[in-house]
């Protein structure tokens, strides 16, 4: 039945969390950020046994409880309430950052400012504006053995895009992967690559929507999110 | 010593100015009954280390709003408006550290290290103005201990003999708090007989824990 969805007609927010669930791999250790990263597990198959950690100490975090069975002793980084997976445990801070910045970390999905042609992450701090502060993003995006951006492309027009970050960055740390709602982008040595464009949107609206200045070699595909559930 | 104190007479022996290492995690794990102790007090200049600011009706949150925090150490400020106005307007300093340096500077603290060397931090404002040391042909930041005046920690269970436990994600800063100040103080959620624990479910053995929190009679 997974033909008759009109992915061009889908909240942007499901189109990226689709598409990043496809980079998630079997049995794998995976933290999931505050905002559209949190959506990613919705769109994975429990019998995969991907784990998620958070930061706050939990590995193999579950959905949201019964509705009545919430306890505030079990809760998300963003002090949502969670359940635990068979064979999880819980660990105290120290740990935790261990895991992160010790590489057993296999991938981090992180919401951001500003990404640039550098694959520079921006994701902590609009200065003379809004000082969320990084919490454990500095030690994610340095420690984790991938880091992928799950974010909108732009914020009032603008492009989070930008080939040079203006706002502080996050890590000097190149990221892996740059999903958004128009595009894969991914960052290497000779510039920011284009890989995908997103349902229904060509190459030169995403073009139009980057400041940053994009690789653009031989065909572009569109994403195909066809097998994501 | 006496180790049973009530919430009335650590509010009376945390003085004004006092540096306050205060566990959880967004409020969660957080001695809740201590900090609304403090904050009914109205102490004042007060040093908090804590992970974040968590919301204005939960975790260090009431301290901030009855003006008692001078300094915040910490790494998360983002869903406490108090604590955002306080800054801009001035009434309250804020030092972001990231969140993985945080907890291993109060272990370095509390277990006698002279510091942390860590990739974290690297090439962005946090490294201004801080030694990096290179080690095996890597870079690393070097980060201070942190210690306080005391530690405010929240536990499940407490024996007679102050050895404490933890419940799933209310454990985060506490067992490592517990190892940092030079007063310890727990408000657990039981107090058990000595021996309800075993020992290898003890998280911070009493020895560190200098108070707690008497039950309401």
């Amino acid at each position: 039945m997974k033909d008759l969805i009109d992915f061009t007609k889908m909240d942007p927010k499901e189109i990226i969390a689709r598409r990043v669930a496809m980079e998630i791999k079997p049995k794998t250790l995976v933290n999931l950020g505050i905002g559209i990263p949190t959506l990613v597990s919705d769109h994975l198959d429990e019998s995969m046994g991907v784990f998620f950690q958070a930061e706050n100490g939990a590995v193999g975090m579950g959905h949201r409880p019964p509705e009545g069975m919430t306890d505030r002793h079990l809760t998300d980084a963003g002090g949502s309430f969670v359940s635990a997976v068979p064979g999880a445990s819980t660990i105290d801070s120290a740990f935790s950052f261990g895991l992160i910045r010790g590489g057993h970390l296999d991938l981090t999905v992180l919401g951001g400012l500003q990404v640039d042609a550098q694959g520079h992450l921006a994701n902590w701090m609009i200065p003379g504006k809004f000082v969320p502060g990084m919490g454990g993003a500095m030690d994610l995006v340095t420690g984790a053995k991938k880091v992928i951006v799950a974010m909108i492309h732009t914020a009032k027009g603008q492009s989070k895009i930008v080939q040079t970050c203006d706002l502080p960055v996050t890590s000097q740390r190149r990221v892996s992967l740059i999903v958004t709602e128009l595009a894969v982008l991914e960052p290497r040595d000779d510039g920011l690559h284009l890989l995908e464009t997103g349902p229904g949107v060509s190459v030169e609206e995403v073009v139009a929507a980057t400041e940053a200045k994009l690789v653009i070699s031989g065909d572009i595909p569109e994403m195909d999110l066809s097998q994501t559930v | 010593m006496h180790l049973a104190i009530s919430l009335e007479e650590v509010a009376e022996m945390i003085p004004d100015g006092a540096r306050v290492m205060l566990s959880g995690f967004m409020g969660v794990g957080t001695p809740d009954g201590i900090v609304r102790a403090l904050a009914e007090a109205g102490k004042k200049d007060l040093t908090v280390i804590v992970n974040d600011a968590a919301r204005p009706h939960c975790g260090v949150g009431p301290l901030v709003k009855a003006g008692c925090v001078k300094k915040f150490i910490g790494s998360h400020i983002g869903v406490n408006p108090d604590v955002q106005e306080k800054m801009r307007a001035g009434e309250l300093q804020v030092e972001l550290v990231p969140q993985g340096t945080l907890v291993e500077r109060i272990r370095a603290g509390g277990t006698g290290l002279g510091g942390v060397l860590t990739p974290t931090g690297l090439g962005t404002l946090i490294a201004e103005g801080k030694p990096t040391v290179e080690v095996e042909g890597k870079t690393y930041l070097l980060e201070t201990p942190l210690r306080a005046d005391f530690a405010l920690i929240a536990a499940r269970s407490c024996d007679y003999v102050g050895n404490l436990t933890y419940m799933l994600t209310a454990t985060n800063f506490n067992p490592i708090m517990a190892l940092a100040a030079d007063v310890v103080i727990a408000e657990p959620e039981e107090i058990v007989p000595v021996g309800v624990i075993p020992p290898d479910a003890v998280k911070t053995p009493g020895v560190l824990v200098d108070h707690v929190i008497k039950r309401a009679a």
